[in-house]
């Protein structure tokens, strides 16, 4: 009994907490400005089913997309073992689902398979990472925390698929040893062979299995709330990122309506535009963007496919998409913070632009699109910077000066080179 | 220039009482720079081959602001947006076909929503829609059987809207060996030249973008490395200068190219 009240007291924490800080997460994004996104819901199912769903992007790369296929397989149907785990946790049963009989042993059975092929993929990741230190891991962006991030995420899972399997190995050799409570149920294709590993006696047995299944669930709600703070987020948002992710031609960029009003009123002195608040032109802080750009920076899981296609970046320059996601999650991280601290009118003097993503970042972006069409969950980064670079432009003046130059002769000469435009019909002299 | 015909223009169709079937837009670059001029002779070369009645805006052209957008003035481009606009429905225009992917990018995506709405196409696609159609063939002029063509995607043609297919379509017709580069089509790397760094310096860095994409493009070992954009041609030319491949390698858009296998 007192088991089961702590069971329950652990659980209700663990989900109040998450659930303060989701909301959290949920009114930053909402800092961001409108942009409507909810047009063609079919074609946004598909998407998301296509794209998050069924993983359709990350076939590019097919080593680490067969090994986060297993991880991300495990993922969604060990969750069927958690659920069996919370009623036996606040009934104070033992494996409630055994009465499905044979369907039972094959659900067990596949989840230890699932969670040996879960176990060795983190593995190889770890090892990805940390010893053949693949170069779409490094980059200036990765520092401390985002790599440890990565190695903290990599080596819960590792624990709680070990805990499982131990806990597995621990239960079958009690129920081969006809101990009370643990009723013959369950097929144990991996943990079999770990048997013979563990100790005879049954009190040691019971408290190894008792240790395994409180460890293996106070695992899953620590991670759980861990998840606010992580890049590992993604498991939960890749799915709306990818509902809610531009469906537009990738080379579209909007049409500002604040500025179609002005210009429309200065090709036409007769228009009067309606009365609206004045506007900042681009985005000089993260409340300035749009939300699905804020919620994008809350999906990206740092994977760098982004930074590696960057043919910025493979040139060596600074510019990197995924630090400017990370960047842009960082800014609307501590702009919450503030908000938690200081009311929402609090300023702190800080921006997007200069104190987190530099100049020579933006302009070194070429708008190619390569780090949109490689990301496995719709992150449009080139919105970001084109949006960074309004604001230098209308807001401050402030291009390089050879685009000043470029946009004085379209201006003057409608060319963004220096040509008369009587000449432009030159070309087909001699006709 | 050995141009034997004359390019009409949308002033003197309009002037004769008559519409065209398409509008050829030539783009700034397709109108000023040298090496984009012969391509956009090309382009109206085969127009008049193949017997399409078009036009184009010949002086009255200007700027679609691409290149303004992208750099992040959006007062500059909607400017040139609504003027271009103007004179476009003015015309009556109903259908575009364009010698840049930016232009037809900015055309066909950004217009419609400041009033300007018309079928746009890249000059591929036409090429691709006559060769379709039987109306041009790689016959009568030079041979490219067997010669080693590869095929850079532009940004804008392929990523930015999907169009990976009619420049190929157009080189298969010619009966050549076509070799894809490592990163092609939705993975190509870009020339470096868009989002407006055709007018500037690049930002430090260690290699220069175009010098990344000739040296994989020298890889396949081609005779041709073919192109559908003029930005990606001046890109794509200076780093085949800069290899001093000039002899070895020819840079040629696919308008070029088609003109050629059909003696035009």
């Amino acid at each position: 009994m007192v088991s089961q009240i702590l069971f329950l007291l652990l659980t209700l924490a663990a989900i109040a907490l998450f659930t303060v800080n989701f909301r959290k997460i949920i009114r930053n994004i909402r800092l961001g400005k409108a942009v409507n996104r909810n047009d063609q819901p079919q074609k946004r199912l598909m998407t998301m089913l296509r794209v998050a769903f069924g993983q359709s992007k990350m076939v590019v790369r097919p080593i680490p997309a067969f090994l986060h296929f297993f991880v991300y397989v495990g993922f969604v149907i060990i969750n069927i073992e958690v659920l069996e785990i919370m009623i036996d946790g606040l009934f104070g049963t033992h494996r409630i689902f055994n009465g499905l009989g044979g369907l039972y042993n094959f659900l067990i059975g596949a989840f230890e398979i699932l969670a040996l092929t879960v176990w060795l993929s983190c593995v190889i990741f770890l090892v990805r990472r940390n010893i053949l230190k693949l170069k779409r891991f490094r980059g200036v962006e990765m520092t401390t925390w985002p790599k440890s991030d990565a190695n903290y995420i990599l080596i819960t899972e590792i624990l709680l698929m070990s805990a499982f399997l131990l806990m597995n190995a621990a239960d079958a050799k009690l129920q081969a040893l006809g101990a009370e409570h643990y009723v013959n149920a369950g097929a144990f294709p991996v943990s079999q062979f770990l048997m013979g590993l563990l100790p005879d006696t049954e009190n040691a047995l019971v408290l190894l299995e008792r240790g395994c299944w409180w460890f293996h669930i106070i695992g899953i709600l620590a991670f759980l709330n861990y998840l606010p703070y992580s890049k590992h987020f993604h498991i939960l948002f890749a799915f709306p990122n990818t509902y809610f992710s531009n469906l537009e031609p990738k080379g579209e960029f909007t049409n500002m309506a604040s500025v179609t009003n002005e210009v429309k009123a200065m090709l036409d002195p007769s228009f009067v535009p309606a009365e609206t608040e004045p506007e900042k032109f681009g985005a000089k802080d993260v409340t300035d963007l749009n939300w699905v750009n804020l919620m994008n920076a809350y999906t990206c899981t740092e994977c760098g496919r982004c930074t590696s296609v960057c043919p910025a970046n493979i040139t060596g320059k600074l510019l990197s998409p995924r630090k400017i996601m990370m960047d842009t999650r960082d800014r609307i991280t501590e702009v919450g913070k503030n908000i938690d601290k200081h009311g929402a009118a609090h300023q702190d003097g800080k921006s997007l632009l200069d104190d987190y993503i530099s100049r020579e970042e933006i302009w070194a972006c070429t708008s190619c699109n390569a780090c949109v069409e490689a990301c496995p969950v719709n992150i449009d980064p080139l919105q970001i910077i084109i949006e960074l670079r309004r604001f230098a432009v209308m807001e401050e003046s402030q291009a390089p000066a050879s685009l000043n130059a470029m946009m004085g002769n379209i201006e003057n000469n409608q060319a963004p080179w220096k040509y008369s435009p009587a000449d432009r019909f030159n070309w087909a002299e001699g006709n | 220039m050995n141009m034997e015909f004359k390019v009409p223009t949308m002033a003197e169709l309009m002037a004769a009482g008559e519409e065209p079937e398409i509008l050829f837009w030539v783009g700034c670059a397709g109108s000023y720079d040298e090496r984009a001029q012969k391509i956009t002779r090309d382009i109206c070369k085969i127009l008049h081959h193949v017997g399409i009645k078009y036009a184009v805006l010949g002086t009255e052209e200007s700027c679609t602001g691409d290149p303004a957008k992208r750099a992040g003035n959006e007062f500059l481009f909607q400017m040139q947006a609504m003027t271009n606009i103007e004179v476009l429905n003015a015309y009556n225009i109903k259908k575009i076909v364009t010698g840049c992917p930016h232009c037809f990018n900015t055309i066909k995506n950004e217009y419609p929503g400041l009033g300007g709405t018309y079928e746009v196409i890249h000059h591929t696609q036409l090429i691709q829609d006559l060769i379709n159609e039987g109306k041009l063939k790689a016959e009568g002029g030079e041979s490219f059987k067997g010669r080693k063509i590869t095929y850079h995607d532009p940004c804008y043609l392929g990523r930015a809207n999907g169009i990976y297919e009619a420049p190929r379509k157009a080189l298969e017709v010619l009966d050549a060996q076509l070799v894809e580069m490592k990163r092609c089509k939705s993975n190509g790397l870009c020339c470096g030249a868009g989002g407006a760094q055709m007018f500037k310096e690049p930002e430090k860095g260690n290699k220069d973008i175009n010098v990344e994409r000739i040296d994989e493009a020298l890889q396949t070992n081609p005779q041709v490395i073919a192109a559908g954009c003029p930005f990606c041609m001046t890109m794509l030319s200076d780093g085949i200068k800069l290899k001093d491949k000039e002899q070895e390698v020819k840079v040629l858009d696919i308008a070029e190219i088609t003109a050629r296998a059909n003696g035009l």
